[in-house]
């Protein structure tokens, strides 16, 4: 090894020619039979698939900024699918079983993490929610248990069971639950999708969608007008700017979402512990930071600025649940901006323009979907607007017709 | 620390506010359609502008109207909701059904 090393070392070309991740950028095409909006996780994630099951590789991921620049880079990367209806939890469930098998399938290591998610029930009323999601996840094949005080102790020492003096009744313990660098999903689905045909359009901004007679027939951009056969919106925190280009209005209001890390410390937490009442998640990532998240802005805004007023409130509760980090310093904060809808799932499926398919109202719920939502809307382009069994209960016009799909008990930090 | 001027107590620290949605004209709840209700209730423009909207002071329980940019976050005014609604709302009641008559 060290003399081929030596000999890359000397010589004047990139060694791994052939290997790297993405292809150079190319000048846009007139035409693409779909054309991608938002080349973030479930972007790519869509054109992935598109490419893989249906064939479909004349397919152009126009991001404004750089993949998975937005909120891809911004979640704090939980997994799960403890959710509280059915639908949620069929579809997320999926996700879950999706994302253990991405490793393998990208041949590149998304550091899938399966370290099971804790949440902390403070009053009689969240005991009883516990046990209906425990049922319905059992239901569908997830794993789920409802467990006591001695047992939460057990999985997490260190936790404070009388946090602001709310003393623990009970946890739902969520075995499935996981992490995984989000950074590397993107990637690893962008890899694959370029690999297989599809164009990956970076620093390349839509500008207005082209509408004709209620049919979307192209975008243009900053790099020029391209017509399509058809458009998928998946732009995250800007669903409602993007759609109201192709003259939609969407059932959604746009907040900030803050979370913040500490620096490195010695492994103690392995669960996700999160606690709604107290409106605060904490894990330990691999390398050692505690990340902490907590509920949205308490009122719409779109800008990524941090606040000194959710550090207090978020970190008050942090410090309830595990009193010894009074000590660490932070290292970062950062914010997202999360496209809530008012019964917290998702909008998937077709819009009042024909040809533009919609995934948005991803909230604060997106990272978690990203393989079974890219599979799903992969589908739903392939077959011309034939929408996927799964997630039909999350089309818009749930919302006229007073059927909405209520997961609001089941966030995890309470928004 | 963010500060909202309150028409009715001067400057205060946003956290003691309450958002409470855009200021928008309420269909006849009677004689609309299923759409038009929905439309008031969960859709809404959410784009980048400056915007009215209802706001109130939690500790003094007091509603009132401010103008604000939803990406620079600047509050540019705060006013009096009679500044806008000078006249009484007239709700009509509900006529009476044949069901609600035998109960």
């Amino acid at each position: 090894m060290p003399f081929s090393l030596l000999k890359y070392g000397l010589k004047n070309d990139y060694p791994f020619e052939n290997d790297v991740d993405l292809p150079s950028p190319t000048e846009l095409k007139k035409h693409y039979d779909v054309v991608i909006i938002g080349g973030g996780g479930h972007g790519v994630a869509t054109a992935y698939y598109l490419a893989k099951y249906h064939g479909i590789t004349n397919v152009a991921i126009l991001e404004k900024g750089y993949l998975g620049g937005g909120n891809t880079a911004r979640n704090t990367a939980v997994i799960r699918s403890n959710y509280l209806t059915s639908e949620g939890v069929k579809f997320y469930k999926e996700s879950v079983d999706m994302f253990k098998g991405l490793s393998n399938e990208f041949d590149f290591n998304i550091m899938y993490s399966s370290r099971g998610q804790l949440t902390l029930a403070h009053t009689d009323s969240t005991v009883r929610s516990f046990r209906q999601r425990t049922e319905v996840n059992t239901h569908f094949g997830g794993k789920t248990e409802l467990i006591d005080p001695q047992q939460i102790k057990e999985l997490v020492p260190t936790l404070n069971m009388n946090p602001a003096d709310m003393p623990i009744l009970a946890g739902l313990w969520h075995i499935d639950g996981a992490t995984a660098r989000h950074d590397a999903v993107a990637w690893g689905y962008a890899k694959g999708a370029t690999q297989r045909g599809v164009e990956l359009h970076q620093l390349t901004e839509v500008t207005d969608v082209i509408v004709e007679n209620g049919k979307a027939t192209g975008v243009k951009t900053n790099r020029g007008t391209v017509t399509c056969g058809c458009i998928v919106q998946a732009v995250a925190g800007h669903s409602s700017i993007v759609a109201a280009m192709a003259g939609i209005k969407m059932p959604i209001t746009t907040y900030p979402l803050q979370a913040m890390v500490t620096q490195p410390v010695k492994p103690f937490l392995d669960p996700l512990v999160s606690s709604s009442a107290l409106h605060c998640y904490v894990q330990q990532t691999g390398r050692g930071e505690i990340v902490f998240g907590g509920g949205s802005d308490p009122y719409p805004l779109y800008n990524t600025r941090s606040t000194l007023d959710l550090k207090e409130s978020l970190l008050a509760s942090a410090v309830e649940m595990f009193p010894f980090m009074t000590n660490l310093k932070l290292m970062r904060q950062w914010a997202g901006i999360t496209d809530m809808t008012s019964d917290y799932s998702p909008i998937m499926g077709l819009s009042p323009v024909e040809n533009y398919y919609l995934d948005a109202g991803w909230g604060t719920w997106g990272f978690k979907s990203t393989p079974i939502c890219g599979k799903s809307m992969a589908e739903l382009v392939a077959s011309g607007g034939k929408v996927p069994e799964l997630i039909a209960p999350f089309s818009m016009d749930r919302f006229d017709e007073f059927r909405q799909v209520n997961e609001m008990g089941a966030t995890a930090a309470s928004h | 620390m963010k500060i909202m001027n309150c028409p009715l107590n001067g400057p205060r620290n946003i956290s003691e506010f309450v958002y409470g949605g855009e200021v928008k004209a309420m269909p006849n709840a009677l004689t609309c359609s299923d759409k038009e209700w929905a439309e008031y209730v969960f859709y809404s423009e959410n784009t980048i502008r400056v915007v009215t909207e209802w706001w109130f002071h939690s500790p003094s329980g007091y509603w009132f109207i401010a103008e604000r940019h939803t990406a620079s976050d600047e509050i540019l005014k705060t006013y009096d909701p009679s500044e806008l609604f000078n006249k009484r709302v007239e709700f009509e009641s509900a006529p009476e059904s044949a069901e609600e008559k035998t109960v």
